[in-house]
This record gives C-alpha cells, sequence and structure tokens, in this order.
C-alpha cells in the first residue's frame, strides 16, 4: 500500500503567476460584490495592482533562479531565467496594455460595447447603452489571459503547457468581440479567432499524444533524456516523435502569427477592440515565441540523439516559415490601406525576424529573443494605444444624435477610431507630441538605429549568423528594408502630408508647432485656399480629431517611447539581464 | 590627457539646452512676448567659448603626428554590439572641426535680423543651429562606424528643422523633404553596409565588442567581393552627402530655399561629411574596392565640375547659383581623393577648408544682399549697379567671388592648384585626360562670378535701390574673419597644410598598398 506523499511545493516560486490568477479571480469576486460605481475603479487598481506585484515577485526571485533554476510541483512549473523574464516581460507589456484598456479618453467612453452580449443593432444594445452599463469583466479577463501566458512561457510539461494555452486563449476570444463600435466585425473576428484557435489547439494536443506515444512522458527534458537513455516504450518509430514535434510547432506556431498559420491576424488585428489588439500583439506573441523557443530546443537535444539528420529538416522547417512569413508580412503589409492591418501585417513580418534567430538554434538565440520581445511588445503596445486616441469626428451640422451617443466634444460628435491611413494625414501638426511617440514606435519597428528595435534586430539576425545562416540574415534585412518603406510611408503621411479638412482654427491649439506659424502668415496662397474647401465641404463630412487621452493611455505612450528610446541607446543593462537569463540552456 | 574633441562635442549641447532653458527666466524677468530675449547673445556666447576651447585643442595637438588621430576618447557604449564612443581626429579631422566651430558664430552674427523677433522661433533657431555644432564635431571626430552612422544620420533632423521651419522661400518645406528622403536613403544603404561590415569583422576573428571601432577594421581583409559590395553601400550615402552628380539634384533647391545662414552650415560643413567620409572611411576600409571604383568614380567627378559649373552659369537665382557651384567644388575635391597622389589628396583635404571659407563667404554675403532688397528677392536680374551705393558690399562679394574662382593669391588657388596637379599624376587609369577635361571648371567659375559680379554690382542702379544701407558692423565682423581666412591662406598655405600633408600621405599608402586583381581590372576595362 502506497502511502500518500503531500509534494513539495516552492511557493516562491510560484508567486508570480499566483497573484496575477488569483487577482483574476478576486476580480470575478468584485464582479459580484462591489457596487456598480466603484466597480470600474476597483477592477482597474486590482489589475494593475496584480501585475506590478507579479513584476515585483520576478524580481524578487530573480537572483535565486539565476543562481540555481527550480522545478515546481513536479516541473509542471519550471522556472528557468529564461522562463522567469519571459514572465517579467509579460507582466510589463500586460500593465502598460491594461493602462491603455482603461483610459475612457476625453470623450468619456471606453473601447468596449456596454453589454458585449447584445446583439448588434437591437434596441437591448441601445438601452444598455442608455442606461449607461459598463463592461468591466475585461479586467479579470486580462489578467486570466496574462496569467495563462506567464504561466505558458514557464512549464515544462506539455500537457500543462495546452492548460496554459487555453487559460490564455479563452479570455482572449471574449475580448476580441467587445468592440463598442463596428461591433459586428469585432464578433467575426472573436468567431473566426476561436475557430482557427480551436482547429490550432487540437494539433497541439494531437502533437503531444504522439510525443507522449513515443516517449511515455510528456515533460520536455525527461523526452530528451529517455531518448539519450534508449528508454524507449516504441523505439525505432521516431516517425511519432518528429509528427509530434511538427504539430506542438503548428499549434505554437499559430500563436506567433507565423505563414501560413497567420490567416488569422489581420481580420482578428482589425475586429477586436484597439486597446486589446496592443496587448494581444504584445503579450500573446511573447508567451508563443517562449514556448516554441522551449519546446524546440529541448526536444532538439532529444531528437538529436535519435537522429542528427532531424535536427537539420526541423531547422529547415523554420527557416521555411521565417522566410515566408517576412515575405507575406512585408509585402502585403506594403499595401495595406488601413494603420490597424498594416500593423498587423508588421506584427507577422517581426515573427518572422524572430524566427530568423530561432533558426539558427544557438544559446545566444535567447538573449536576443527575449530583447527583441520586449523591444516589439513595447512599440506594439504604445502603437496600438496612439490608434486609439485619433477618431473621426462627425461635424456639428450634420450631427443626428447628439445626446445619447456620449459626451459632445466641442463642435461635433467625437466617433471611433479613424483607421484609414489616408485620413492620418497632417497629425504632425494636430498632435505634434503624439505623433512624435508613434513616429518612436514605428521607427523602432522597422530598426533604425537608436532605437530599441535597431538592438532587438540586430541580436536576432547575428543569432542566426552565428548559427550559420548568413543568407537567412541577408533576407531578413532586406525584408526589413521592405517593411522600412511602408513604415516610412505612414510616417511621410502623418508628418508631411496636409490634412483635407485642415483648417485654421484646427491649428491654433498648437500654435507651439515649428510650422503653424508660418502657415498662418508666410506661406501666402496655399492656406486661404485650404480654408475655404474646407468649409464648403466642412458640413456634410467626417473629420479627424485626436481624443485626449484621460491620463493612463498617455503614460502609457509616455513610457512605450520613452523606454523605446532607452533601450535603443543604453540598452547594456538590460542586454545583461537577458545575458543572464540565458545561462541556463535549454 | 584631456578630452578635447568630448568637450567640444558636450559644449554646444550645453547650451542649446540653457539656450531652451533660457524661457523659464525670460518668463519670469523680461516682459510677456518682448523680443529683448536671451537666446541669441546665449547663443553667440556658447559658440565663442566653443572657439576658445577649438585653440586649446588646436594647441594640444601635436602637428609632427598630424596623420595620427589624436585628442580623442574610446570608451565602451554598448558592449554586446561592439559600439564604442570613440572620437578622435588626424590633421583632415581638425580642420574639418575647425571649420564648423568657427562658421557657427559668423552664421548666429549673420542670422541676427533674419528670424524676427518672435523669441520662441528665434529660441528654437539658435538651439538647433547649436544641435547642429555638436553632431558636426562629432561626426567629424567619430572613429566608431556604428557612432559615424548614427551622428551621419542625427545631422538630419536640426537640417531638416532649420530647412524646413526657419527657410525664406516658398518652396522650403519641400526642399526639406526632399533633403531628408535623399539623406534618409542613402543612410539606409549604408547601414546595411555597416552591419554586413561588423560581422565580417567579427567571422575574421575581430574582438566582437570592439568590431565597429575603425582601428580594428582596417586590418581585416574582407574579401573581393564584399568589399565592393560596402565600399558601394558607403559611397552612395557620401555621394549624396558630397553632392555629386546625379545624385545632387536635392541641393540646389535646399540653396534656394533654406536661409544663407542655413545654406553656410549644410553645404560648407555638413556635406563635407561625404568628402570626408570617402577620405578617411571609404579608402582606408576598402582600399582594393577603392581602386577597383577610381575611373567610374573621377569621370563622375568631372562630370560634377563641368555640369555644376555649367548649371551655375544658367541660374537666374542667386543662392541656387552658389549652391551650384559647390557641386562643381565638391567634384574637384572627390577628383583629388580619387586619383589616389599624395599632392592631390592634401589638395583636396585643404579645398574642403577652402570651400567651406569662400562658399561660406558668398553665401552669407548674398544673404547680406538679398535682406537689403525691398522684397528680399533673390533674382539676380533684381539687382543692378550697387557698386556705388554699397561699396563694402559689392567689395566683399568680389572677395568671395574670386575665391570660389580660384584667383591666385586667395587660399582656394592653392588647393585647387594642388588638386589638379596631383590628379594629372594620377595612378587609376584615364586620370590625366579626365583631369584636363575638369579644367575647363575653372574657366567657367570664372564666367559665373564675374558675370553674376557684373550684373549685380555694375551699370546704373536699378529703380528702388539707390538707397541700400551698406555693410553693417555686425555684417563687417561676419565677412571679415572669413576673407581674411581666405587671404592668410592663400599667401602662407603651408598653415594648413601642415595639418593635412601626413594624413594624405598615409591614406594614399594605405591605398596604394594593395593590389587590383588582374581579372578585376580587366573586366573593369569592359565595364567602362
Amino acid at each position: 500500500m502506497t502511502t500518500f506523499v503531500p509534494p513539495e511545493i516552492d511557493w516562491l516560486a510560484l508567486a508570480p503567476l499566483i497573484v496575477v490568477l488569483g487577482a483574476g479571480v478576486v476580480g470575478i469576486l468584485v464582479e459580484a460584490f462591489v457596487p456598480a460605481r466603484a466597480r470600474r475603479t476597483t477592477q482597474i487598481v486590482l489589475a494593475l495592482a496584480a501585475l506590478a506585484g507579479g513584476l515585483a515577485f520576478v524580481a524578487v526571485l530573480w537572483p535565486q533562479i539565476v543562481a540555481q533554476p527550480v522545478q515546481v510541483v513536479g516541473g509542471s512549473v519550471t522556472l528557468t531565467p529564461f522562463a522567469l523574464a519571459a514572465q517579467g516581460i509579460v507582466a510589463v507589456l500586460a500593465f502598460l496594455g491594461v493602462l491603455v484598456v482603461a483610459d475612457r479618453t476625453s470623450t468619456g467612453q471606453d473601447a468596449f460595447a456596454p453589454t458585449a452580449s447584445a446583439v448588434p443593432g437591437t434596441s437591448y444594445e441601445d438601452l444598455a447603452r442608455r442606461a449607461g452599463l459598463v463592461q468591466t469583466e475585461i479586467y479579470p479577463l486580462l489578467l486570466f489571459a496574462t496569467g495563462g501566458m506567464m504561466l505558458f512561457a514557464s512549464t515544462d510539461d506539455l500537457v500543462v503547457m495546452f492548460i496554459a494555452l487555453e487559460v490564455l486563449s479563452l479570455p482572449l476570444y471574449v475580448l476580441c468581440a467587445t468592440a463598442r463600435r463596428r461591433r459586428l466585425l469585432s464578433q467575426e473576428a472573436a468567431a473566426k479567432y476561436f475557430l482557427l484557435g480551436a482547429f490550432a489547439s487540437a494539433l497541439f494536443i494531437f502533437g503531444v499524444a504522439l510525443i507522449y506515444g513515443f516517449a511515455g512522458t510528456v515533460r520536455l527534458l525527461q523526452i530528451a533524456q529517455q531518448v539519450q537513455g534508449g528508454m524507449l516504450p516504441l523505439e525505432g518509430m521516431s516517425v511519432l516523435l518528429v509528427a509530434g514535434v511538427l504539430l506542438v510547432t503548428v499549434g505554437l506556431l499559430f500563436k506567433v502569427g507565423a505563414v501560413p498559420f497567420h490567416a488569422w491576424t489581420p481580420d482578428v488585428y482589425t475586429g477586436a477592440p484597439t486597446p486589446i489588439t496592443g496587448f494581444m500583439a504584445a503579450c500573446t506573441k511573447a508567451a508563443a515565441v517562449v514556448a516554441l523557443v522551449q519546446v524546440l530546443y529541448r526536444t532538439s537535444i532529444g531528437v538529436q540523439a535519435v537522429d542528427p539528420q532531424i535536427l537539420r529538416q526541423l531547422q529547415v522547417v523554420i527557416v521555411v516559415v521565417a522566410i515566408a512569413t517576412m515575405v507575406v508580412g512585408a509585402v502585403v503589409g506594403s499595401v495595406q490601406s488601413d494603420v490597424k492591418r498594416l500593423l498587423a501585417y508588421s506584427s507577422i513580418a517581426h515573427a518572422g525576424f524572430l524566427l530568423v534567430g530561432i533558426a539558427g538554434f544557438n544559446a545566444q538565440v535567447q538573449a536576443s529573443t527575449l530583447f527583441y520581445l520586449l523591444a516589439y511588445g513595447l512599440s506594439t503596445v504604445g502603437a496600438f494605444a496612439v490608434v486609439t486616441l485619433v477618431r473621426e469626428r462627425r461635424v456639428a451640422s450634420g450631427s443626428r444624435s447628439g445626446e445619447d451617443n456620449g459626451p459632445v466634444a466641442d463642435d461635433g460628435v467625437v466617433l471611433g477610431e479613424a483607421t484609414e491611413i489616408a485620413q492620418w494625414a497632417g497629425l504632425g501638426r494636430k498632435a505634434p507630441w503624439l505623433t512624435a511617440a508613434f513616429g518612436i514606435f514605428l521607427l523602432s519597428m522597422a530598426g533604425i538605429p537608436l532605437t530599441a528595435g535597431f538592438v532587438a534586430k540586430f541580436g536576432a539576425f547575428s543569432g542566426a549568423v552565428t548559427g550559420g545562416l548568413w543568407w537567412l540574415a541577408v533576407l531578413g534585412v532586406l525584408a526589413s528594408i521592405v517593411t522600412v518603406a511602408f513604415y516610412l510611408r505612414l510616417l511621410v503621411v502623418m508628418v508631411f502630408r496636409r490634412a483635407d479638412d485642415e483648417t485654421v482654427p484646427e491649428q491654433v491649439p498648437d500654435a507651439e508647432d515649428l510650422d503653424a506659424s508660418e502657415t498662418a502668415g508666410a506661406s501666402g496662397g496655399t492656406a486661404p485656399a485650404a480654408l475655404a474647401t474646407a468649409q464648403v465641404t466642412a458640413a456634410q463630412r467626417v473629420v479627424v480629431t485626436v481624443a485626449r487621452s484621460r491620463g493612463p493611455a498617455a503614460v502609457a505612450v509616455a513610457v512605450c517611447a520613452v523606454a523605446t528610446v532607452i533601450l535603443g541607446v543604453f540598452p547594456s543593462p538590460v542586454l545583461d539581464l537577458v545575458e543572464q537569463a540565458s545561462k541556463f540552456v535549454p | 590627457m584631456f578630452p578635447w574633441l568630448t568637450v567640444l562635442i558636450a559644449w554646444p549641447l550645453v547650451g542649446a539646452a540653457v539656450v531652451g532653458l533660457s524661457a523659464l527666466v525670460r518668463r519670469r524677468t523680461g516682459p510677456a512676448g518682448g523680443g529683448t530675449g536671451l537666446a541669441r547673445p546665449l547663443a553667440l556666447v556658447f559658440s565663442l567659448v566653443e572657439v576658445g576651447l577649438l585653440v586649446g585643442a588646436f594647441l594640444a595637438f601635436d602637428t609632427g603626428a598630424a596623420d595620427e588621430h589624436q585628442l580623442g576618447t574610446t570608451a565602451s557604449w554598448i558592449p554586446q554590439i561592439g559600439t564604442s564612443y570613440a572620437v578622435a581626429v588626424d590633421g583632415v579631422g581638425l580642420l574639418l572641426v575647425a571649420l564648423s566651430v568657427v562658421l557657427v558664430p559668423l552664421v548666429l552674427l549673420a542670422a541676427w535680423r533674419e528670424q524676427g523677433h518672435d523669441e520662441v522661433r528665434l529660441r528654437r533657431f539658435v538651439a538647433l543651429v547649436l544641435l547642429l555644432e555638436a553632431f558636426m564635431v562629432a561626426v567629424f571626430s567619430a572613429r566608431d562606424v556604428f557612432l559615424f552612422y548614427v551622428l551621419f544620420e542625427a545631422m538630419l533632423i536640426p537640417a531638416y528643422f532649420l530647412i524646413g521651419g526657419f527657410g525664406q522661400g516658398p518652396g522650403r518645406r519641400r526642399a526639406a523633404v526632399k533633403f531628408l528622403m535623399f539623406s534618409l536613403g542613402g543612410g539606409l544603404i549604408m547601414l546595411a553596409a555597416v552591419i554586413a561590415l561588423y560581422f565580417l569583422a567579427v567571422s575574421n576573428g575581430v574582438d566582437p565588442s570592439r568590431a565597429f571601432l575603425v582601428d580594428e577594421l582596417v586590418a581585416v581583409d574582407l574579401g573581393t567581393t564584399a568589399e565592393r559590395l560596402m565600399f558601394v553601400g558607403f559611397f552612395i550615402a557620401f555621394a549624396i552627402k558630397a553632392p555629386m552628380v546625379p545624385v545632387h539634384s536635392w541641393l540646389p533647391d535646399v540653396a534656394g530655399n533654406a536661409t544663407p545662414g542655413t545654406s553656410t552650415l549644410l553645404i560648407c560643413v555638413l556635406d563635407k561629411v561625404g568628402t570626408f567620409g570617402m577620405l578617411t572611411l571609404c579608402l582606408p576600409l576598402f582600399p582594393e574596392a577603392s581602386r577597383w571604383a577610381a575611373p567610374f568614380v573621377i569621370a563622375l567627378a568631372v562630370i560634377s565640375v563641368l555640369y555644376g559649373a555649367v548649371m551655375a552659369i544658367m541660374q537666374t537665382d542667386l543662392l541656387r547659383l552658389v549652391g551650384w557651384t559647390s557641386v562643381s567644388h565638391f567634384g574637384f575635391i572627390i577628383l583629388g581623393i580619387f586619383t589616389f597622389t599624395p599632392l592631390g589628396t592634401a589638395g583636396s583635404s585643404f579645398m574642403m577648408l577652402n570651400h567651406g571659407l569662400a562658399t561660406g563667404a558668398l553665401f552669407l554675403v548674398a544673404g547680406f544682399l538679398v535682406s537689403r532688397h525691398p522684397e528680399r528677392s533673390q533674382k539676380i536680374a533684381a539687382y543692378s549697379g550697387l557698386r556705388s551705393t554699397t561699396p563694402v558690399l559689392a567689395g566683399t562679394f568680389l572677395v568671395a567671388g574670386l575665391a570660389t574662382l580660384s584667383l591666385p593669391g586667395l587660399a582656394t588657388f592653392a588647393s585647387e592648384i594642388m588638386v589638379l596637379i596631383g590628379a594629372f599624376g594620377g595612378e587609376p587609369a584615364g586620370s590625366a585626360a579626365w583631369t584636363l577635361a575638369a579644367v575647363p571648371g575653372v574657366v567657367l567659375a570664372a564666367v559665373y562670378v564675374l558675370l553674376t559680379y557684373q550684373k549685380i554690382f555694375t551699370g546704373a542702379p536699378a529703380a528702388g535701390l539707390e538707397t541700400l544701407p551698406d555693410l553693417r558692423v555686425r555684417e563687417r565682423v561676419v565677412a571679415a574673419p572669413l576673407v581674411a581666412g581666405l587671404l592668410v591662406l592663400g599667401f602662407v598655405p603651408s598653415l594648413a597644410l601642415t595639418y593635412v600633408n601626413a594624413p594624405a600621405e598615409q591614406s594614399v599608402a594605405a591605398v596604394t598598398a594593395v593590389d587590383v586583381p588582374a581579372d578585376a581590372a580587366a573586366q573593369m576595362g569592359s565595364d567602362k
């Protein structure tokens, strides 16, 4: 008769996860017990505190884990420095993401539907809006998703990884469907994401089953040991292992958004509420890439023991996916006319750049991948935060429903986001600071020196070069140049092109702008002409305006922009940290 | 040892910051919105102290070892990607640093009344000028390829705002965008080459944490194909900056639309980065590729000389004309560099300095002239007969013009003759023929200078221009150092040549030490 031995649990090592997931549970209780008027504030404070707390525990754990990685709950959570750093990055990015989510802007509305369950266009939806309902469940959902991501990045057990995958995905499916505006698009996006995500999950778990069939374990490190020790239930059936690893990889590549598993990305990124898109693009990608690195690198040890040739083939798969991802992201991205879709394709291209580094299959890649994820995440959260603030405004004379559509901003109703690239013309004059921040994000994504993106790309591509794939790095640089073209195009539209609706009164608020005084005065012919056309057409036109942030989103944008520059100019301390994080391989 | 260059870089930055912060002081003490601000005097003081620091740097510089890089600092910047903060100058670098530092106070003085009385605007203008000064000093002393690249691009920011925000022409915004696009395009190509250079260096065993240092890179054998590709990457960026036909077309637009002060800084100093980069980066880093490309480069340089001169003759706009003369002169400088003779290279280095003084004088004096016109017309045809009403202005313009056409006795003569004699005996095939072809450029220079002088200053005064005031004291103070410099260096060129001769010999020796592979030479013959 066996006696029950309670497992030794290192609670401190689990603390970051417990804080975030626990706060999610508390958040649900808040929904039930806190009065409606205090609910939103409570949820926001709780969510931010939980993420900050998670980050604090990561910092506390850091020296201990760097000295000695630990396995908790029989390896279900395996805290290597790499995993812990990934947890920290996810927490930081989620914190910034929640700040953007929490901002109601000067319109007084957040980006979420009053009741997401109402059928779009029904009177029930209308009633909910008039009643001023607020959907505060989004905050616990965000916390669950974040907790899932943190677990996803720090487990060695494929079944736990699968559970984490679901914990992070299911809240995201829901969040995607909650957009306040363009609700059908939002729900369509959620449905697509759910169906394709479910499919990917199925592939993942099927792969896990095959691996278990081959090795008799779902623990990545044990698989390697078993193979090396020659203790295999099904010797000679290495095809099971290969097929299993490939299927698991496919499941992960789906979350990463790599071609050919990227099809959901543009639609979901466009349809989801923009703050959620920023959160999803930054954090999900970080968690999924870290998980992918761990699966690939840990299984590669086992695979190599079975047959070195197989590792070679696995590398070919990653290389092909990397090339396809870069090319599709860069080329298709350059013909987009919608800012959110453009950023979606840009995120696909970045998945490709990350894979270029990963394909190098060497230890150095782990550090550069972490840095890349942080750099990319900061500029992504920031860029989508800017998108939330650039709005359409119906000019007063044409307005029909001034009262029930929310507070009225000076002479018209502020509508949804203006996501057409053409609408962003002249933004540099309307909002110079916002444009400068967006410019920093774009330059960082483009990989221009003195921004974080340059250091990140440098690391990723040098990982490929170290791995002997210099030609892949060259392809990466070429694809980067294509992406530079479309980032610059957007920047040129914002800074240099004059908006159709630009009128002299609009320029008065930013007379600080370098160019404003001369347009009003010296430049002569063009300004009066523009004024005349604007006056003629203004009556029946929607103009582009910039909603003022109520604080949180502005803080997020500022932090992202400053961090992007600091990581570009003085990245050494952070590079040292990620260097430490990759000390224990795998 | 005292880090002279670091101080020279940091001081204007401090100046820009102080000027920016002076806004706070004025709001407390001065009248709101008045034009009695501190910005201009503060900036002038900072730039004059900078000149004092420069004198210190000159005294500390060992002319006996002018080919060695001195006065510098080297510190690790981002060791993980191999970049360092490394600054040091040889004689050529020091002269160009001096040119930037000397021109800034003159430009500030020349632009004293140019930007009106709007305090915010003035403060921005002088802060941008000081910022640009810091970048210029830094770029001429950078000894790390990555640092050089970053500064090369960073300079665009103040330059863009100076052209687009403070220019005088109606097309200033367009000109600024054109300038930015040309420079960014060239810069990105160069960035690719810079990074490739790093990886090749690392794979050749250079310490990865120092692999951007020029001193480490010169020793690396890159392999023929890679070296040529990288040479092209660097050269395109430098040719755009220089500006060289066929990538020069941004320059006349900028010259015609920016203020004369901006043009002076931009064309007389900042564009020297192009030729300076060819001399101090392309030649030592890619010696074999430089020789491989030399015939092609020489041809383009001579085309620039002639085309720039012909276009200058055809201009109706005074400032555009000065811009085109620069295209011509940069052609001479590049001709001297790519014929690989000590004499020609020294002449080119000297000419970089002289062109700065002569063209700077011409731009600034032309600016004074334009500012006197009731409608601020830049058209040459709007003026005539000003010699009698504004004799000092006419005289200064003539001296600057004569310096532009390289009259014996002025510094430009010495440098141009050195370039031509050096280039005639140059090593690349066809040097002599191309040099002879460039000689008419000298004659054409006489045509555009003297014709312009004749149209503007001789004859009967045009209606409305009879009572123009002559140069004011402030304007004379601006012109005097430039004219004096041209005269002194004209009679005693050895003052400058002690700084450029040794570096010239060294860079020529570095290039001629390598051999062009035979097959490459044959292929080159069939290409051309």
